[in-house]
């Protein structure tokens, strides 16, 4: 997507191009790069209206849709580049868009945190992607996670994989004895719901919007590139 | 300089006071000097169970404010020539004194005694901040339920946050219940937990007994209870004592009973 921003405008091959105009049954739309420093954003815009794209600014009232990428902009910076098209008297800003910022995907391994220590009753412990805690989580206690959750002891508490939505997220402990477990919106309730007699490690995962427990051996069925080791 | 140790457990009725009174007794019958201070404002419990009620001129509060200086204040035993108490006030509230008053204090014992055992009220509120902020150590004391484990963990977390280290009594064990599954053992506590046990108590009726008598069950050899807080002060001061068996050696005449199948 972002390369097809940049074609099309390719006057000069030296300077970077980081403005593209399009036209649309109902006018325009300005799709500017979101890689490059705002300010040379702002100067190149500047320039192509006053300078390079002379022909645009003559004639009726045109609407613009400007398209900022993944780029985030404040108000402030909002506002210079509605300033800087409204100069031109003919253009007239519908809107400034941006797209979210696509969340940095957490990866298996990737963005694993290492924590040691013990979660008491009352604490809580909030991590953005995969956790790795060695140590018990006691009841009471809770921990939250956006991405898997592996305990390297007994966990005994509350423990939310996935806590933004991430389907995929799996709790895995070496004593799976909690007070309650969460993968993204699914709540489960041992003794209740499961109940596991042997003391082997074990993970909790998402099947079908049911939670399930598993040993912790059939991992590498769930996941989709298994680590294959050569003989 | 002495050492201050807070008695605590975040739930209450699990025997913070009679822990505070055993183990203090059981110290200055050892020949320590010791002086054991009641946080427990508006509730206070270790008069009584010392006996000391009908003693008290000044409390806590008083000295807070100024009404009196600290020795003025302090209670003498009766049984023991170097053992003291600072009551709390019964009329006032836990908000009528800071941390930072309690801690004045008590650095103000710990220059004249070996120890200052400090009885915590229940909670985790002002009460418990007051009670922990002069302490260098804590035992918890917890009884073999999920409620007062639960709550002693929490307060375990809190001492760890203010660098406290504690140790904890698990107290009101009873061997029969124990044995047939239906109470929490020691082993499970301590994994939750994980800190040092620092000894177990054995559920007594003579515990109860001899608190209604304002006397110490600690002064009772008798008593199973009294064996254990000996033990416990005992491992305070650096001895090294085996953990008490949980079963009562039987005699003779019960064996035979039991053989019986009469006992």
């Amino acid at each position: 997507m972002k390369e097809s921003y940049r074609e099309g405008v390719g006057t000069s091959v030296a300077e970077k191009q980081h403005i593209t105009i399009k036209g649309v049954k109902d006018g325009l739309i300005f799709l500017l790069d979101d890689t490059c420093d705002f300010s040379v954003l702002l100067d190149e815009l500047q320039f192509k209206l006053e300078k390079s794209h002379q022909q645009l600014l003559t004639g009726p009232i045109v609407h613009v849709q400007v398209k900022l990428g993944t780029r985030q902009v404040n108000e402030e910076e909002k506002e210079r580049i509605k300033a800087a098209i409204r100069n031109q008297g003919n253009l007239l800003v519908q809107s400034i868009d941006s797209e979210a910022r696509l969340e940095p995907k957490a990866e298996d391994g990737n963005n694993l945190k290492v924590l040691t220590g013990i979660i008491r009753s009352g604490q809580t412990l909030e991590h953005d992607g995969n956790l790795l805690l060695m140590g018990d989580l006691n009841p009471g206690g809770s921990l939250l996670c956006t991405g898997d959750i592996f305990v390297l002891g007994a966990l005994r508490g509350l423990a939310h994989a996935g806590c933004k939505g991430k389907e995929d997220s799996i709790i895995a402990a070496s004593l799976l004895r909690p007070t309650q477990l969460r993968i993204c919106e699914v709540i489960s309730r041992p003794p209740d719901e499961w109940m596991t007699g042997d003391a082997m490690m074990e993970f909790a995962y998402l099947s079908e919007g049911v939670m399930k427990i598993d040993k912790l051996t059939q991992l590498h069925r769930l996941r989709k590139l298994p680590a294959v080791f050569r003989a | 300089m002495g050492e201050a140790i807070v008695i605590t457990s975040g739930k209450g009725g699990v025997g913070k006071t009679t822990t505070s009174a055993n183990i203090g007794t059981a110290l200055a019958l050892l020949g320590k000097k010791v002086c054991m201070v009641d946080t427990d404002i508006g509730l206070r419990n270790l008069d009584v169970v010392m006996g000391l009620e009908n003693r008290i001129i000044y409390d806590l509060i008083d000295v807070a404010e100024g009404r009196c200086r600290l020795n003025q204040a302090l209670v003498k035993d009766k049984r023991f020539e170097e053992l003291y108490m600072l009551p709390a006030a019964q009329t006032k509230d836990k908000t009528d004194i800071s941390p930072e008053q309690v801690r004045d204090m008590v650095l103000e014992l710990k220059k004249e005694f070996d120890y200052v055992i400090i009885d915590c009220p229940a909670g985790i509120e002002q009460g418990f901040r007051n009670a922990v902020a002069g302490a260098d150590r804590a035992i918890v004391v917890t009884t073999p339920e999920n409620a007062a484990v639960r709550d002693a963990d929490r307060v375990i977390g809190l001492l760890e946050q203010t660098q406290i280290p504690a140790r904890l009594v698990i107290n009101r064990i009873r061997a029969n219940m124990v044995r047939n599954g239906e109470m929490l053992d020691i082993d499970e506590i301590c994994q939750v937990l994980a800190i040092d046990l620092l000894g177990i108590v054995p559920d007594d009726e003579k515990v109860i007994r001899s608190a209604n008598a304002g006397e110490p069950t600690v002064m009772d050899p008798s008593s199973r209870a009294a064996i254990a807080y000996r033990n416990i002060a005992r491992r305070m001061l650096g001895d090294m004592v085996p953990l008490m068996p949980l079963e009562e050696k039987a005699g003779v005449m019960k064996r035979f009973r039991k053989f019986l199948g009469i006992g």
